[in-house]
């Protein structure tokens, strides 16, 4: 089943994006696959925050782990509701998902 | 003036294996890197990190690939250009290539191999007012020099290895070294943390957490600088402000030399030998792009060999080029060094 999920890139436009649950994909790549502004330069693996992203809706997330933490407090425009979109696994209970990528 | 047969720019995975493949053909490689040490995203990013895809390896770390290599090419003596970046390239009469890097070393061959990666590693800096007019004036986002600092005030800002390991070095050398990050918890080796924590226990530095700064001040040199600690600012006097908050990687100059450029990668003939639109640069690795392209390490290998095979023909139009296994002829290294299989033993069992 694919769920909805929608990214306001850095200029403010809307993209309503389908992503696949079936297929281990994370939101970095989701928004890669996708062509837009997320270099996801490590690879996913929490070391760079080129996908960090604000969660602008109410979605049961899971926590973050201590390196998720650790690259958090060294990115640049971390506010509350960051998190970096390689850490957030697509999944059923995530339809309708709203993020907005980072400066 | 460094003269060799290839020029390779970017000492990662696929720059590396370049100079094996080359080695095997007898063509000698120059490699120039922005970064320090060989090894590019592997040794920077993630050294510590598993690779499970590499053929043949169930379970290589990243780190650990990038010494297997440089243990490979030692045969073929490649020659290095460290923590310079390629800037600009030019054409001369007889189709050689001179590239010259930022701090004017001059490299020439008949062959470039674009190997770049992600691009030039930049540091991140963070998004203060100002901050660019301190730059060279105070603020130092790579640290050169440590005697720079010696008798002075720094203050170093981040929470990972390169802020915990230099406000170890530099505690030694200057007058005081402040560690300001916006948590409590640093993510480096145990080691380094234990050594800050020591460091603050016997009030040798001053750790200040959690904590950020927030604006620069000073005349023709930075002075002092505001630091927000638990929503109050607070002033400091300081000499240096060393922000280390990593390195981002920026395709760089790379990008004006005529290349053909698509998403941010340079486009290659995939169907022949990774060659770019400029007869004898070639682009191999993650730098380059063509329909189906994959950015793995391993795709990167087979692109390297490839552009060797394609870089001799170029170098020498007349000689007939056969493909060897190593198997059979074994390696010649350029310092007359050796390797090969063993003799069959053949005896009669009567």
């Amino acid at each position: 089943m694919d769920i909805k999920i929608t990214v306001i890139d850095r200029s403010g436009k809307v993209h309503e994006l389908e992503a696949p649950t079936d297929i281990n994909m994370n939101l970095m790549e989701v928004c890669k696959s996708y062509e837009l502004p997320v270099d996801g330069t490590c690879g996913g693996i929490a070391m760079c925050a080129s996908c960090q992203c604000y969660v602008l809706s109410n979605h049961p997330l899971e926590k973050k782990s201590p390196d998720e933490e650790a690259m958090l407090s060294e990115a640049f425009y971390v506010k509350e509701n960051s998190r970096l979109g390689c850490q957030i696994q697509i999944d059923k209970k995530l339809d309708g998902l709203t993020v907005e990528l980072t400066p | 003036m460094i003269k060799t047969d290839i020029i390779i720019i970017g000492a990662g995975p696929t720059g590396l294996f370049a100079v094996f493949e080359a080695g095997l053909l007898k063509l000698k490689c120059h490699l120039i890197d922005s970064l320090p040490q060989p090894g590019g995203q592997c040794a920077e990013i993630y050294p510590k990190k598993p690779i499970y895809d590499i053929p043949s390896r169930p379970e290589i770390l990243a780190g650990d690939l990038v010494d297997q290599l440089m243990a490979q090419i030692q045969p073929f003596k490649p020659g290095f250009t460290l923590g310079e970046t390629a800037k600009e390239i030019n054409r001369k009469r007889d189709g050689s290539f001179v590239v010259t890097t930022d701090k004017g070393t001059q490299h020439q061959a008949q062959v470039v191999a674009i190997a770049g990666g992600l691009g030039t590693f930049e540091p991140r800096k963070p998004d203060l007012a100002n901050l660019t007019i301190w730059e060279n004036k105070g603020v130092d986002y790579i640290i050169r020099e440590p005697e720079k600092y010696r008798n002075k005030n720094v203050l170093i800002a981040g929470g990972g290895d390169s802020a915990l390991d230099w406000t170890i070095v530099l505690a030694e050398l200057a007058q005081s070294v402040t560690l300001v990050h916006r948590r409590n918890q640093f993510r480096g080796a145990l080691d380094s943390v234990q050594k800050v924590q020591a460091l603050k226990d016997q009030n040798k530095i001053q750790l200040i957490t959690p904590a950020e700064v927030i604006t620069l001040d000073g005349g023709r040199h930075l002075t002092n600088l505001t630091l927000k600690v638990d929503g109050t600012s607070v002033n400091q006097a300081v000499d240096y402000f060393i922000p280390l908050f990593g390195l981002t990687p920026k395709l760089g100059p790379i990008a004006n030399w005529g290349l053909e450029i698509e998403k941010n990668a340079i486009k290659v003939d995939n169907s022949l030998d990774y060659q770019t639109n400029i007869p004898g640069i070639y682009a191999i690795g993650d730098v380059n792009i063509y329909p189906g392209k994959l950015k793995l390490i391993l795709c990167g290998f087979h692109e390297a060999t490839l552009m060797c095979q394609s870089a001799f023909q170029r170098i020498f139009p007349k000689k007939k080029n056969v493909l060897k296994y190593t198997t059979v002829s074994g390696i010649t290294g350029f310092d007359g060094s050796r390797k090969e299989a063993q003799k069959s033993t053949i005896k009669t069992i009567e």
